[in-house]
């Protein structure tokens, strides 16, 4: 059962095609759709579907790094707040002067930078990455208010403006949709067809083992977190973006909403298991539902509350049917 | 079984003496910072003050034991600060709109309130099998929600709260002040429940080696489902006397506070993959951690530092206590090859 993401060249039998998680999510959507549809008569026009994704595109790109995390069996609770630093350091850069593409790469750098050093604390103090990140979290967060103190930067220019608000010549394809499918496409490809992406299966599997059959362990873990703040930072510059402004408080709900995603998505929170297809999916579910929520004016605070139920679930429901139906 | 008896009481003597040594440690820590604080700051030394650190200190002291039995069975409670703002509100708005309530049991419904908090996360980790990490983070975001819902944003002030309830956190028991006491009785409880009673052996014995604790019989959800329990009541307890010592109840109420009782535990030595920690560590690290926010103030640092600080200080703590406890294993075998 545990090995289902590593062996492959499994008999083909319809059962257990027809029984995989994904389905389950694309029955989800269906419905999520037909409701939206229902409560406003354009959710379905072509403008305001490619506009929705808006709203969850950097979400996304966080999602797909941290099911690569959460798969090795790790978590990663810093990327809010990693987020929030890289858009300070971006926005602080920029209002000494520096030109904006340099401060957008000294943004970049700042969040791999933040990566890289949970991923170096982690292996070598050996602590699990909870801590080490509860610990990051409040730091990096930290920094962007030390930067920022209560106040805001604004005044991009429009050319940066139009990597999170823009659209794709004059389709109605935006910009950060089309970054995002890119990325997704390639951590499909590394997770599924790649010799790393069997790696982390077999890491978050049984990790000692893994050491013990010569797998880099520390390696891979020192990688995917600094990986992970590269697309923190990226996340948080296109949100500066797409909002024109960099605040300290960027990114606070993040970390739930992207867990949420990532689990809803099939990956197992004790590691070991998942698909990018699954993740992919589960985040345009949470996205509708959060759109469907939004068109019949349900507050935030609602909305936090339900997310959290929401993954609690996420938890629950794949445990559950797996019992109810693949018990054999 | 005779083997591993022997291995637990040496286990047992290891640790205290770990233990014993980390008391020590963090007194004398306590003392080298408030002599350097106070020679920046000749406020810092007065008996005012310190009284004051020590009021600010308790609330700390209480959710960190409930967060020490949490960690001790390898597990983190994350929802300890929503908790205490939730059960904070609820009192705050109940005893505004009946002013004739008594104080007693106005701490009594805070408890209530944080027995069925706590509980609810005790079911998901033990009955549902939810990892600690994700179930009380889905907590910590009902609770917070619930409590803006609830509040509908606005907040109870003190001009709203009876002479009574606001009592309960500032008045005096014999010339002590009443948090004190309630700090005291709280650590003498957990520290008889914890060092004295069968269940609370088994907390340690659960912590230290879960299935070596499964195969022995002990019950293993009872454990898991009481420690968020008590967590919970704690934290129940906790946001009355908040709400009394402030005088306010907001629905941001000690927003990352939870971070402060890991922080508490931690630098208190209790042991991050479980099985081992004390009260007494844990009082003290606490009063350590609420003296270095007090210094902070006094000598006027940035409130905007905050938190980037309180991330510092988590890491540093786990990072010495690592290095720490790894010597320690080293010197260990080492005797023991002699």
């Amino acid at each position: 059962m545990s090995v289902t993401g590593i062996s492959e060249r499994k008999p083909f039998s319809a059962r257990s095609f027809f029984m995989r998680w994904e389905w389950i999510l694309i029955v989800f959507i269906i419905i999520a759709i037909i409701i939206n549809s229902n409560i406003s008569p354009y959710f379905l026009k072509t403008s305001n579907l490619f506009n929705m994704t808006f709203n969850f595109m950097e979400l996304g790109i966080i999602v797909l790094i941290m099911s690569f995390v959460i798969i090795i069996g790790q978590i990663d609770l810093s990327v809010g707040s990693n987020m929030a630093m890289s858009s300070a350091i971006m926005g602080i850069s920029y209002q000494m002067g520096l030109n904006m593409w340099i401060a957008m790469l000294l943004g970049l750098i700042a969040g791999t930078l933040g990566g890289l050093f949970n991923g170096l604390l982690i292996t070598r103090v050996k602590i699990h990455s909870i801590i080490i990140t509860l610990g990051t979290y409040s730091l990096f967060r930290g920094i962007a208010y030390i930067l920022l103190g209560d106040k805001a930067v604004s005044g991009y220019s429009a050319k940066f403006l139009y990597l999170g608000q823009g659209y794709i010549g004059k389709s109605p394809v935006p910009v950060e949709l089309v970054i995002f499918s890119v990325l997704a496409v390639t951590f499909g490809i590394i997770l599924h067809k790649s010799r790393y992406g069997r790696y982390m299966y077999a890491i978050g599997n049984n990790e000692l083992a893994s050491r013990y059959s010569g797998i880099p362990v520390d390696r891979i873990k020192v990688t995917i977190y600094t990986a992970s703040g590269f697309m923190c930072a990226m996340a948080g510059i296109l949100f500066t973006s797409r909002v024109s402004m960099s605040r300290p408080n960027i990114g606070e709900s993040f970390l739930f909403e992207v867990v949420t995603i990532v689990l809803l998505g099939g990956v197992s929170i004790y590691g070991g298991q998942g698909s990018m297809i699954g993740v992919v999916l589960s985040l345009f579910l949470i996205g509708m539902i959060r759109h469907g929520l939004a068109l019949v004016n349900i507050p935030t605070q609602v909305m936090s509350v339900i997310i959290g139920f929401m993954l609690i679930s996420a938890i629950l429901l794949p445990k559950a049917l797996r019992r109810v139906f693949m018990s054999e | 079984m005779e083997k591993s008896v022997v291995k637990g009481q040496q286990r047992g003597r290891l640790l205290r003496r770990i233990l014993a040594r980390r008391e020590i440690v963090l007194s004398v820590f306590i003392l080298i910072l408030i002599a350097a604080v106070s020679l920046r700051s000749p406020y810092f030394l007065t008996l005012g003050n310190f009284k004051n650190i020590l009021l600010d200190s308790s609330i700390l002291m209480i959710i960190a034991i409930g967060q020490m039995m949490v960690i001790i069975t390898r597990g983190i409670d994350l929802s300890v600060a929503s908790g205490l703002a939730f059960s904070g509100m609820i009192v705050g708005l109940i005893v505004s709109h009946n002013l004739g309530i008594h104080p007693l049991l106005a701490v009594l419904m805070g408890m209530g309130i944080g027995l069925v908090l706590g509980s609810f996360n005790g079911f998901l980790i033990s009955k549902a099998g939810i990892p600690p990490i994700i179930a009380t983070i889905a907590a910590m975001i009902i609770y917070r929600g619930s409590t803006y819902i609830i509040s509908g944003g606005t907040w109870v002030d003190a001009s709203e709260m009876p002479y009574g309830f606001k009592q309960i956190a500032r008045g005096t028991l014999l010339g002590v002040p009443n948090l004190i006491f309630i700090v005291i009785v709280v650590s003498l409880i957990f520290y008889y429940f914890l060092g004295h009673t069968r269940t609370g052996r088994q907390i340690y014995a659960f912590g230290g080696n879960p299935d070596a604790a499964r195969f022995v019989g002990i019950d293993v959800r009872k454990i898991n489902f009481i420690v968020y329990m008590f967590s919970g009541i704690l934290s129940g307890l906790a946001g009355v006397l908040w709400v009394s010592r402030y005088a306010s109840a907001q629905s941001n109420t000690a927003a990352g506070f939870e971070l402060l009782t890991v922080a508490a535990c931690v630098i208190g030595g209790v042991f991050i993959f479980g099985g081992s920690g004390t009260i007494t560590g844990v009082l003290l690290g606490s009063l350590l951690l609420s003296i270095v926010i007090n210094a902070l103030n006094t000598i006027r640092v940035s409130p905007f530092w905050k938190m980037a600080i309180q991330g510092m200080v988590i890491l540093i703590a786990v990072i010495t206590d690592s290095i720490i406890s790894r010597r320690f294993e080293v010197t260990l075998r080492e005797g023991g090859g002699s």
